[in-house]
């Protein structure tokens, strides 16, 4: 059997004796698109992090990362190099503050080229040229001396991309890669990421709080709460019907663009702290569904008969009819 | 751009006639040349005499006026002690001087600055504990009783080198430490706090996400981020390489500019007393303007800075 | 008919930008004759990328950023110069909430200490009444009485904002003025506060600004909705009709930009170009660059806010007009 791209396997992380990450299990498919959701704190962006070995030196990482079968969790320095950039890309969320202020645009695209092609001098500017033209710079030619001030927040996350793309990976990490931007930029990336990952066939994570922008770029969904996935299935599936309370809060709490303007509903509470999760369930004290079991044993992340992977003792219950919010306002 | 330095050397310019003007008055006002120079003694048409000579019963301002006016056409005026040139007089010691600051000042950035970098990149461990707490030490204990102290340990307990004198290298090995120990700790302080905030900031997480040797992430990516808050303090130091050794050459009876300077304001010699200070005020001005001039090299965000 | 609240004529904020150290300060138009009209207890959604003006707008609008020609009345009167005694009294009645609430609040005092500041300020009412008002405040705004003695960074975000608007509310202001109070927060938590923002405001009659770039949260929180782009208002409607069939080519493609889950990008209108520079102010309709539908006339002359019947205003050559320009 081929192994998948990426394999996390209980993937745990802590900062100072205190643990975020509780034990992640993830694959990554050759080409495949997989969505991480969830709230601040929730671990999706530390996942990623702890895996590359990107987190500061605190953190105490556990647990097994291998690409196609090699393991990189603990690994020496120059495997992870090797990795980072070169197998396994990542973009960030705040593109403006993401680039090296001080160095121009072009040194840091053939920087990444020199390290994982072998590219120098003359081959390394036009191939990071043509990086830069296929993100949709325009005018990169002259631009290619400027530094990371002279360029909008937008095309920063553009020249991210290019630079992500100088190695080649076989998996792009996006780690909030629209939040920080306008919303006709948020689309334009949005459209730009769609398009080089149908253009070179590498996979994807995509990290993001915004449900919306997830559904427009991922085949695959995992749901994440307090450093667990609680939720994992096809993009069609998890957002058609949510089984998870707390995925189904998620989608409940988005207020709509179309439709009769009604009332937010809300997750009631707020994101437990990591030094002092609840027993059980870490989402029952913020959960309307949860009975006494949900308080004292934590459910196990386990396969559903329609092909997800759920952990939840009390799922939302399958309706045929899309959800029906029940509190309108005022008639509009 | 041409603008912008003709600015900053008016206000130079400025900053040094302030400097001039402020030294003219405070010393006139703090003692007699006369009574100094000839001793309490002397019969008062001598002194009154010695006044004539030198200008001294002229009113204030037409003093001021000449001295500027003699400023301007290169004059320092001339050493009442020892009749010759104040500038000259100046002039020879600064090689002395510069004996002891230059290598003092290489010390200061070849220890402070890698020993700060250091301590950021390994924090909370032995080493990182160690650089504050010798930082703290060297920029705590006042030159002069760091000097003594390398005088008593050195010179009278183990007795390898030499308290005082020029005479051979052997003798500016312990000014120079004493100089240089403060300076490093500053520098190592505020390289470390440069680099930990630095090495905080996103774009070195995304030069380590792309695969940069850790090397080059420190050194090609985080340190020239660092620079600015390192080169505010280095041009500080180097503004001060010709005032700096005051107490450290009195201690060790080394023959700079800080010596002639303490000799001069106690013989209230006016002429050399104005060209040491005009002199320091120029190099802390010029160290200034070059610091400045440095900022929108190493940051391009400073060159395009939007002002209100 | 009742009147206007707050009324805003023809604001126009300019900025002195310098490009570079040596370069000569620009002007640079932040907003560019915007007239506003709120009735009480009316919400007015601002809607716009950066740097289209919404922001100082906001805070001109309370006086706090000074406009260089244009006016604003409050309750039918001019408002006061900034600084005097009397804008200072005038500020009780209108009150801002900023997005960041760990910038507005002090780190040194508790929460309610801080939410009874503007009772002591304004010494509204007697001392033996304010403990009672800060309890009967922190309440509305959802938080808990145990709550009262934390510090800021003992809270959470999301209480924090709470905070902030309670402190806001503690004057009974007419004019609550927004400005992206919920950005900072989480999906979850978001909808507790605009839920909250939604029933303090129809329980009090508070009219309020809400400025935000998040055209969600804007569509369910206000009645009418200004859509801004680079200082001018270019297209104004009741936030249904909006959202639902946008009038001006730029308000059409925001809404198309807003990314809905469960629907695939295919089909959807992306806007090309990014937002252009305020300092370098395109001629004709500044939106003509990044227009799909742009002719000759958008690249040469500008076009007016007009009516464009059911209440609704649009400044767009393609959308025929109704009557005469509404903003002179």
């Amino acid at each position: 059997m081929i192994p998948n791209l990426v394999e996390l396997r209980s993937l745990r992380v802590a900062f100072d004796g205190v643990q975020v990450l509780h034990g992640i299990d993830l694959d990554v498919g050759r080409g495949e698109s997989v969505g991480l959701v969830g709230e601040s704190g929730c671990g999706k962006s530390v996942t990623w992090l702890a895996a590359l070995g990107l987190l500061p030196g605190k953190a105490s990482v556990t647990g097994s990362v291998r690409i196609e079968g090699r393991e990189i969790c603990g690994g020496s320095r120059h495997v992870l190099e090797e990795v980072r950039g070169g197998r396994i890309a990542m973009i960030f969320q705040d593109p403006s503050s993401s680039l090296n202020p001080v160095i121009r645009i072009g040194r840091q695209i053939t920087e990444a080229l020199a390290i994982h092609r072998r590219l120098h001098g003359e081959a390394a500017k036009t191939e990071a040229l043509r990086l830069m033209d296929m993100v949709g710079i325009p005018d990169a030619r002259r631009r290619f001396d400027l530094y990371p001030h002279e360029f909008s927040g937008g095309q920063c996350q553009r020249l991210m991309i290019a630079m992500a793309l100088a190695g080649q990976p076989d998996l792009l990490i996006a780690d909030e890669p629209t939040t920080a931007l306008d919303a006709t930029i948020q689309a334009q990336i949005l459209d730009l990421l769609v398009q080089l990952r149908a253009e070179t066939g590498m996979a994807m994570v995509f990290i993001s709080h915004d449900l919306g922008a997830v559904s427009q770029v991922c085949e695959r969904v995992c749901a994440m709460y307090a450093g667990r996935i609680v939720e994992q299935g096809r993009m069609e599936q998890l957002f058609a019907e949510p089984r998870h309370p707390y995925t189904r809060g998620l989608f409940d709490a988005i207020p709509r663009i179309d439709g009769p303007r009604q009332r937010l509903i809300p997750i009631t509470g707020t994101v437990p702290n990591p030094k002092n999760l609840p027993a059980g369930c870490a989402f029952s004290p913020r959960c309307g569904r949860a009975v006494e079991a949900c308080r004292s044993d934590l459910p196990n992340l386990e396969p559903i008969h329609d092909g997800r992977r759920l952990a939840c003792h009390r799922p939302v219950p399958v309706v045929s009819a899309p959800p029906v919010r029940t509190r309108t306002l005022e008639a509009v | 751009m041409i603008r912008f330095v003709l600015t900053r050397l008016l206000r130079a310019v400025m900053t040094i006639f302030a400097v001039v003007t402020f030294a003219f008055v405070v010393l006139r006002m703090s003692g007699d040349p006369a009574q100094v120079m000839l001793g309490p003694d002397v019969p008062q048409d001598a002194v009154d005499a010695f006044r004539k000579a030198w200008g001294l019963d002229q009113p204030l301002w037409v003093q001021y006026l000449a001295y500027i006016k003699s400023i301007f056409s290169g004059d320092f005026g001339v050493s009442m002690r020892d009749k010759v040139s104040a500038l000259q007089l100046v002039l020879e010691r600064i090689p002395a001087t510069l004996q002891l600051t230059l290598p003092a000042l290489l010390l200061k950035l070849l220890i402070g600055i890698p020993a700060g970098v250091y301590a950021a990149l390994h924090r909370q461990s032995f080493a990182d504990r160690g650089v504050i707490l010798l930082a703290i030490f060297g920029f705590t204990i006042p030159s002069f009783v760091m000097g003594l102290l390398l005088v008593l340990i050195f010179s009278v307990i183990l007795g390898v080198l030499p308290s005082g004198g020029q005479d051979t290298w052997m003798h500016s090995i312990l000014p120079t430490i004493t100089m240089s120990i403060g300076g490093i700790g500053i520098l190592a302080r505020f390289s470390r706090s440069a680099m930990i905030e630095v090495m905080g900031q996103p774009y070195i997480r995304t030069a380590s996400a792309k695969g940069l040797k850790w090397s080059d992430v420190v050194w090609g990516h985080a340190l020239p981020n660092a620079a600015v808050p390192i080169v505010t303090i280095v041009g500080f130091m180097v503004g001060s390489l010709i005032a700096g050794a005051v107490v450290v050459e009195s201690i060790f009876s080394w023959p700079g500019i800080g010596r002639l300077l303490v000799v001069s304001v106690t013989n209230r010699d006016l002429a050399v007393v104005q060209c040491i200070l005009l002199m320091i005020a120029a190099t802390m001005v010029i160290s200034n303007l070059v610091v400045d001039l440095l900022y929108g090299w190493l940051d391009p965000r400073l060159r395009a800075q939007t002002a209100h | 008919m009742t009147s206007a609240l707050l009324e805003a004529n023809n604001l126009v904020r300019i900025y002195q930008i310098r490009r570079g150290l040596f370069g000569k300060p620009t002007p640079v138009r932040a907003v560019n004759g915007v007239s506003i009209k709120l009735m009480p207890g009316e919400t007015l959604g601002i809607v716009g990328e950066s740097g289209s003006g919404k922001s100082t707008l906001g805070r001109m609008l309370l006086g706090i950023d000074p406009a260089q020609s244009g006016e604003v009345k409050f309750e039918g009167k001019p408002m006061a110069p900034p600084g005097t005694a009397e804008w200072r009294a005038l500020r009780a009645r209108m009150q801002f909430v900023y997005q960041d609430p760990l910038a507005a609040l002090d780190r040194r005092l508790t929460i309610a200490t801080q939410i009874g500041e503007p009772l002591n300020i304004h010494k509204l009412i007697p001392k033996e009444h304010r403990a009672a008002r800060v309890e009967e405040l922190m309440s509305a705004v959802g938080l808990r009485r145990d709550q009262a003695g934390r510090f800021p960074h003992e809270l959470s975000g999301g209480q924090r904002q709470r905070a902030v608007i309670a402190r806001a509310l503690a004057s009974r202001p007419r004019l609550l003025v927004c400005d992206e109070p919920v950005s900072a927060l989480d999906v979850s938590i978001q909808a507790q506060v605009v839920n909250m923002l939604r029933d303090l405001q129809e329980q009090n009659r508070i009219a309020m600004i809400f400025i935000s770039h998040d055209l969600k949260v804007v569509r369910n929180i206000a009645d009418r909705v200004a859509v801004m782009y680079l200082g001018q208002i270019v297209e104004e409607a009741s936030s249904d009709v909006i959202f639902h069939s946008p009038r001006h080519p730029y308000t059409e493609a925001l809404v198309s930009s807003v990314p809905v889950p469960g629907k695939i990008l295919e089909g959807r209108r992306i806007l090309q170009g990014e937002p252009p520079n305020p300092a370098k102010r395109p001629s004709g309709c500044a939106f003509h660059p990044r227009c799909p539908l742009a002719s000759d006339i958008c690249r040469t002359s500008a076009p007016d806010l007009r009516s464009i019947g059911n209440g609704r205003t649009a400044a767009c050559h393609l959308v025929p007009g109704e009557t005469a320009p509404v903003a002179a």
